[in-house]
């Protein structure tokens, strides 16, 4: 019999394993991913309280729906997609916005042409593998997260942070494809801004003196 | 191509989704175009650090007691023979 334990059992055979009845098998599944579940949760919802109930209602809700799980995304989608789902219904619990939509409609007119144009455009002055490992730029990478507007949030951590694909996140998050293009453009973009401005050489910032019309 | 049509393509030309014949006009742009150039490089530098920042660890106290309720449940819905 396969030992669950060893890393290189696939998710897909503890998923097998688990469906019939293999305690060790749920429990390395929920080892492999909890810690991503808690880090997600909390970027979503900066409260740790709210992470912990997220983080276990998800696993709760995977041992509940287990047997229902088909395989048609892989395990980590599904988890995930419990887990923002979870995270969401705090979110509106909290805005006070029990049945209403995460502001579709509101997004209609917010289309590509009113993407706001790159302003501080510089070369960086160290690369992202060097960055990463200063605490204050960890702290730089979670204030300008919080300047961002909640619904373009969520759709870069989903889409950027998890890797999840557009459909994936639109699914996730109860969006359409397109509003979750533009909103990840709109997030991509004032994050790039708001980090060149600190992480930006000035010294090698461009100024455009005219846009190329052709 | 123009610079609001590359502001446009950027997700799909970052994501590698991006048309072949399209994705050749947009590099064409960018070698004529060093702001463009540069907001590429920006958008896929903040994507990498966000990407590999250090998540967030979960409390020790609250990981083992999750997995004492996980336990609890799982032994209820498949009680032992």
């Amino acid at each position: 019999m396969t030992n669950p334990l060893i890393p290189e059992t696939t998710d897909a055979e503890l998923v097998r394993l688990a469906k019939a009845g293999g305690l060790n098998a749920f429990e390395a599944l929920t080892n492999r991913y909890e810690q991503r579940v808690y880090g997600l949760a909390m970027r979503m919802l900066r409260q740790e309280q709210d992470a912990e109930d997220v983080t276990q209602q998800t696993f709760l809700s995977v041992l509940e729906n287990l047997e229902g799980f088909r395989g048609e995304a892989s395990f980590s989608t599904w988890v995930l997609r419990i887990a923002s789902h979870g995270a969401l219904k705090i979110i509106r619990k909290r805005k006070g916005l029990n049945t209403v939509s995460l502001e579709e409609a509101a997004e209609a007119a917010d289309d590509f042409n009113s993407v706001p144009h790159p302003e501080f455009i510089a070369d960086w002055r160290q690369s992202p593998e060097h960055l990463v490992e200063r605490n204050e730029v960890r702290r730089l990478l979670d204030d300008a997260l919080t300047r961002l507007d909640e619904k373009h949030r969520l759709v870069f951590l989903l889409r950027d942070v998890e890797g999840l694909s557009v459909a994936e996140t639109a699914e996730a998050l109860e969006l359409s494809e397109a509003n979750v293009k533009v909103r990840l453009l709109r997030a991509r973009l004032q994050l790039r801004e708001d980090l060149t401005r600190v992480l930006g050489d000035p010294a090698r910032q461009l100024v455009r003196s005219h846009y190329h019309h052709e | 191509m123009k610079c609001e049509e590359l502001l446009r393509l950027l997700n799909e030309y970052v994501d590698g989704t991006v048309d072949p014949a399209v994705c050749v006009e947009f590099e064409k742009h960018m070698a004529g175009c060093n702001p463009c150039q540069v907001v590429v490089d920006n958008i896929r530098q903040t994507i990498t650090l966000y990407k590999d920042g250090r998540p967030y660890a979960m409390p020790v106290q609250f990981r083992e007691k999750m997995h004492d309720t996980l336990r609890k449940k799982w032994k209820e819905k498949f009680p032992a023979p």
